[in-house]
């Protein structure tokens, strides 16, 4: 029982964090970013030397632990940033849908990018292998790294909640995600407001990366792909926009998950991520504006 | 409208007499008649390609244009409805799928069948069918299909809708790749007739076109778009929203079911990972780089994207210069289209065409 509840929370972690990405974003530019899954897959190939082997070249995943975790979170703010410069500050003021395309493109570039420098085979690496190993919390056996996906989640969450709170930027950037145009107006600045939301995504997508490294032992280009459909599907289940909601829906999604592989009869398991689907269309029919809809989302006339 | 009517000198009174309503109401066909051009340059377009193909008689190029015949009406089929509602629809493809496997479980050879996909039903491990009857029968099942997940999904609109479509796709995907008795799950079905003369898939891209031309202009069509553009006058001039979008989502379903019956025709082979993600996007971003809102933005976008791709795959090949081969190192293609595609949309956000049609006269924006 133990089991299926950390099961849960863990992966809903991911999915949480993923929405996150995906939502902050979001709140500012109004640009649904699919790129954020080939971000993802950057940070945690920045650790490797560029090879075609299957075998990996470990390169900067040999730093310590306290060196490593800052090295990859700064690739991923960095790409995250790097695409806002290049890419997507041509694209503010255009309409979502040729946005989001543009984001798929530049996604694919980055993705193939990869491909030319790492093949497509995945790699194995081993990070921080320490991580793996189980530990008994009353009675369930779990591996310390759920336990600690978990804390890490709570404690990026809290982090969040307190930058966004307290902290000037934050304040702008709520103010920036309620209403762009005034918050333009009462003197907050676009471009660093935008930029320090593309560098939290990136970092947060950084953190995905090195959750999922250490959890499956390989490095692959689709990794990301997998957890953006879930954050991406979460972000719009919690109401697009609104933070909290994407971070609840990424819970429930991943409880749901863990849950109906649990309940459904042996038969229907292979289809579990049909009734995942099934659910989300569900929750879409009676809460279009999401579980949390946020403020200024609202359609107006 | 009605108080501006010199009938109506007191502008109270909202009936017209039929005198006035005649006067304003435009000749019949008058509509048709003035837009027919569009779809027949587009068929001409096409058609032109069709004879330098079997022209050159090349047949890896002859494969690539059936590619391009099949690109062009999943693309007309994306614009049928999100062009036309502008909701953005990722689901599309998933009736792409159903329309493929309809058209293998129709025409396998039986014996086959009977081996590789044992949990169908009897009449249709029985049956043998020609291809054009089987593609007929893929796009009534995947328009009844539309119909039975646009009742549900054409209630949500914006994003809400675009996610909905998405975890249609997603769930066909999901029970197409574990159903293994009926689909044979996520290993290739084979078997299926492979048909090489361009003509076919010719003629469906143009009747689609039609199709396509047909719904803009017709009464369903003319109020989707209004809707589109102003979504609350619409509704106040008594337009069903939702009614409207299923229409164009039904037909879009239809078209797309077409296609992916041809799709199965052309390769031979099919897998449910031929209709997900990836064919999403390409489609989408054919469509998006041509114009969403336009007829001739789809079909030239099919053609412009994929003379594109072809072109940088011939580099990546590698090109004799002076006695050296000079190619593009391999993934560089893929990337290269990338960037070609976000340039476009940056310098032109509303698709090549934005919301014009090709006419022989001056661009009317509509």
């Amino acid at each position: 029982m133990l089991q299926i509840v950390f099961d849960a929370l863990s992966l809903g972690s991911l999915y949480a964090l993923g929405a996150l990405g995906i939502a902050l974003i979001f709140g500012v530019m109004r640009l649904v970013n699919f790129a954020h899954g080939d971000v993802i897959a950057f940070s945690i190939f920045a650790l490797l030397w560029p090879s075609t082997d299957a075998m990996a070249i470990v390169f900067a995943g040999n730093l310590p632990w306290f060196l490593l975790i800052p090295f990859v979170l700064a690739v991923g703010a960095g790409l995250s940033v790097l695409c806002e410069i290049v890419v997507f500050r041509r694209f503010r003021n255009t309409n979502p849908a040729t946005m989001m395309i543009a984001s798929f493109a530049l996604g694919f570039v980055i993705r193939y990018f990869l491909l030319m420098l790492y093949s497509s085979r995945p790699k194995s690496i081993s990070l921080l292998p320490i991580l793996s190993q189980p530990v008994e919390i009353l009675g369930a056996r779990l591996p310390l790294l759920q336990l600690i996906t978990i804390i890490v989640t709570i404690a990026i969450l809290f982090g969040l909640v307190i930058f966004l709170r307290r902290t000037r930027f934050g304040l702008e950037m709520r103010a920036a995600a309620e209403n762009f145009s005034m918050a333009r107006m009462l003197g907050v600045r676009a471009n660093r407001v935008i930029m320090g939301a593309f560098a939290l995504s990136g970092a947060l997508a950084g953190a995905i990366a090195l959750i999922f490294g250490i959890q499956t032992g390989t490095a692959d280009i689709q990794m990301g792909a997998a957890v953006m459909l879930m954050a991406f599907i979460s972000t719009v289940i919690g109401g697009l926009g609104s933070l909290a909601g994407a971070v609840l829906a990424g819970f429930l999604l991943g409880a749901a998950s863990v849950v109906m592989q649990v309940i459904l009869p042996v038969d229907a398991r292979p289809f579990r991520d049909a009734f995942v689907y099934g659910a989300v269309i569900l929750v879409l029919l009676f809460r279009p504006q999401g579980l949390i809809a946020a403020r200024g989302t609202k359609e107006r006339v | 409208m009605s108080t501006s009517s010199p009938a109506n000198t007191t502008a109270l009174d909202p009936i017209l007499s039929a005198d006035a309503i005649a006067a304003r109401k435009p000749a019949r066909f008058a509509l048709a008649g003035k837009s027919i051009v569009t779809p027949i340059l587009l068929v001409l377009i096409l058609l032109a390609i069709a004879v330098v193909t079997t022209m050159i008689g090349s047949k890896p190029f002859n494969q690539v244009i059936i590619d391009l015949f099949v690109r062009v009406i999943l693309v007309v089929g994306l614009y049928v409805f999100i062009g036309n509602s502008g909701v953005m629809s990722f689901g599309q493809i998933g009736f792409t799928c159903l329309g493929a496997y309809v058209a293998a479980w129709l025409t396998i050879n039986p014996v086959m069948k009977k081996m590789s996909l044992p949990g169908l039903p009897d009449f249709i491990l029985k049956a043998k069918m020609e291809y054009w009857q089987a593609a007929i029968f893929a796009t009534i099942f995947a328009a009844v299909a539309a119909l039975i997940f646009g009742r549900i999904l054409m209630r949500l609109s914006g994003i809400a809708a675009s996610i909905a479509t998405f975890a249609m796709l997603a769930m066909i995907n999901t029970i197409y790749s574990n159903w293994d008795r009926v689909t044979g799950a996520t290993s290739s079905v084979v078997g299926i007739p492979i048909v090489r003369s361009i003509w076919p898939y010719f003629t469906a891209a143009g009747i689609v076109i039609f199709i396509a031309w047909l719904h803009a202009i017709s009464r369903s069509g003319l109020a989707l778009r209004a809707a589109r553009d102003e979504p609350t006058a619409a509704a106040a001039s008594g337009i069903d929203i939702p009614k409207e979008r299923l229409v164009a989502f039904v037909i879009s379903g239809a078209i797309m079911g077409a296609g992916g019956a041809l799709t199965a025709h052309s390769i031979g082979v099919v897998t449910p990972d031929n209709f997900y993600l990836s064919l999403t996007f390409v489609t989408l971003s054919m469509l998006v780089v041509g114009g969403m809102g336009s007829l001739t933005g789809s079909v030239l976008g099919v053609v412009i994207l994929s003379a594109l791709i072809q072109a940088l795959r011939f580099l990546e090949a590698g090109v004799p210069v002076g006695g050296s081969m000079l190619a593009l190192p391999k993934g560089l293609q893929e990337i290269a289209l990338g960037i070609i595609m976000i340039v476009i949309l940056a310098l032109r956000p509303s698709g090549l065409f934005g919301n014009r049609e090709l006419t022989l006269t001056r661009n009317r924006s509509e």
